[in-house]
């Protein structure tokens, strides 16, 4: 149908996007690969010098790194069971009619709004805080003795935070799929004597797998990369607690100046990020023919 | 299946899911209450802190003494100028591969949304290294150019989405009428691809609004956005909780009436079209 003409006005068209895009994606990371094999401290006055996978290994044998590997998998392992769970069933239940159903929606996806630095700071400040935050004020309330969030369980605490901010997300998508899911189909089950259960697992649940896949996968991209909530709050620790593979690299990188073991750090990173990826991919991909 | 639901089961229902959105509505309640007072009350019970005299003090106080405008204004400039680009390089690349595929237009489109998944601290050191020598390090517009490219493989995706429902036999008749390419993208495909182009503008300024990592990392103090503000009350000094509240209540504002608008596009553009 496209002309010689329009083919070529075509190609003109697309290809600042992928110039751009493809010097972005390649220009930084070969430099990262590059600086990941050299010994390059901003803090040491001296030419940097060629060190081999003297920085991976470095890296790869940092009690630190198997600590952070273990964070970063425990902050998308839990955050994902939360809101893959609990926006199942708050999506089931704002599926069922009631009144109000828009002003509920509005609230319920309002923390997936809310800047990371935000959210964090205000579950810190007000909410977790030992001395002023509100669970403090309910548990003195109770004759309990407060609770220091951050400091007992920091870790449960910020996937706590960042199961808040995703759950909006999963829920919104669980409920657009279940929206269109064919109520013709349901109520022939349901004539035929199909029970409220047998119908769930055999028509609702078959139907929610292809969105739940997609929650999965685009959360465990985002979640891979969690900063700003860790950075705002405990700062990776009580020690290194709660720092995860990102901001491991960015305590090499821009807090103790180690470029090379930053960068082989952020390769590692892009190849954890880059296995998911892979998956992310060809699940979309599949999309794309449908 | 209205058959089926009494009013009975309708009650416990509704009072169901108003308890479970007030819940998780709950913190952003809180801290737009809590701005409404001074730094004394605000670390009172919270029965005490709503009991307490109501003031704007600490709005005044942000803007005054944090000079909260600034900041505003950063973000405002970065979400939308990096949405505005990367939607002026975009909309031609969704343009052709929509009306013009080749063969390899899908390839091109997953390896465009496979520089999204690559997590930015593989290329921290390079960017910021970068940034420092060509002296962008904490300036608009190295935050612009960044939030552009951050903002190009989601911008072509769903205008990609939305071209692709526009039927093709329209271009084609402008195109018999005597259409240039430009004529044709200006007068005949904008028009219907509006709705499109608007709700990827708003999902974009949104998403660019909040991003923290960048902003974090590449500004300090002149190009700061709010995500930076607000981590500054990460090491506060003296009493901030009233301050706190309202410099988020503002910064958050704004993105969600923006979101509670875009509910429903927010779902293709956040999924590229797998969920709709």
């Amino acid at each position: 149908m496209a002309t010689q003409h329009s083919r070529i006005a075509a190609r003109f068209m697309v290809a600042p996007s992928v110039v751009l895009l493809f010097l972005w994606m390649i220009v930084p990371l070969v430099t990262t690969i590059y600086f990941s094999f050299l010994d390059y401290k901003l803090l040491v006055p001296k030419p940097s010098t060629w060190a081999g996978f003297d920085n991976y290994y470095y890296f790869l044998t940092d009690r630190t790194f198997l600590a952070s590997i273990l964070h970063t998998l425990a902050i998308v392992l839990g955050v994902l069971f939360i809101t893959v769970v609990g926006g199942i069933l708050l999506a089931l239940l704002m599926n069922m009619p009631f009144w109000g159903q828009g002003i509920v929606r509005v609230l319920v996806i309002a923390p997936f709004f809310v800047m990371p630095t935000v959210s964090a700071l205000v579950w810190k400040n007000m909410f977790m805080n030992p001395v002023n935050g509100m669970f403090a004020h309910i548990a003195k309330g109770l004759g309990l003795q407060p609770f220091d969030f951050l400091s007992q369980a920091p870790l449960l605490s910020i996937i706590g935070i960042v199961a808040w901010q995703w759950l909006p997300f999963a829920t919104l998508i669980l409920l657009t799929s279940l929206q269109s899911l064919d109520g013709e189909q349901q109520e022939a089950a349901e004539m035929d004597g199909a029970s409220v259960l047998s119908r769930f697992f055999y028509l609702t649940v078959p139907h929610l797998t292809r969105a739940v896949t997609v929650v999965i996968l685009i959360q465990t991209i985002f979640l891979l990369a969690v900063f700003a909530e860790i950075f705002v709050t405990t700062s990776g620790g009580p020690g290194t607690a709660t720092t995860t593979i990102s901001y491991l690299v960015y305590i090499q990188s821009l807090v103790k100046y180690d470029v090379g073991a930053g960068s082989a750090g952020g390769i590692i990173a892009v190849i954890l990020a880059n296995i998911v990826a892979f998956f992310a991919m060809r699940m979309i991909g599949k999309n794309l023919d449908a | 299946m209205a058959r089926s639901t009494t009013t009975n089961s309708k009650v416990i229902v509704t009072i169901g899911a108003w308890l479970v959105g007030f819940l998780i509505f709950f913190p952003i309640l809180w801290i737009f209450l809590m701005s409404f007072h001074t730094e004394g009350d605000a670390i009172k019970s919270p029965f005490a802190m709503l009991a307490s005299p109501w003031t704007t003090e600490a709005y005044q106080a942000v803007q005054t003494q944090n000079s909260y405008g600034k900041f505003f204004m950063n973000s405002v400039v970065i979400s939308v100028g990096s949405t505005v680009l990367a939607l002026i390089i975009g909309i031609p690349a969704a343009w052709s591969m929509a009306f013009v595929p080749g063969k390899k237009t899908k390839d091109l489109l997953m390896w465009m949304l496979s520089t999204k998944m690559m997590p930015a601290v593989g290329v921290l050191i390079p960017m910021y290294l970068g940034f420092k020598v060509t002296g962008l390090l904490d300036t608009r517009t190295g935050l612009v150019a960044i939030g552009t490219l951050i903002n190009l493989p989601i911008v072509i995706w769903m205008l990609y989405t939305y071209f692709k429902e526009i039927p093709g036999e329209i271009l084609e008749a402008a195109r018999m009428d005597g259409a240039s390419l430009t004529s044709e993208i200006i007068h005949v495909l904008t028009p219907m691809a509006l709705p499109g182009i608007a709700s990827t503008l708003l999902l974009n300024v949104i998403l660019s609004w909040n991003e923290a990592f960048w902003s974090l990392q590449l500004t300090t103090s002149d190009a700061a956005p709010l995500t930076q503000f607000i981590a500054s009350f990460s090491a506060p000094e003296g009493l901030f909780y009233a301050k706190l509240s309202a410099a988020s209540t503002m910064a958050i504002a704004p993105i969600l009436i923006m979101g509670w608008f875009s509910q429903k596009q927010l779902v293709r553009g956040l999924t590229f079209g797998a969920v709709k």
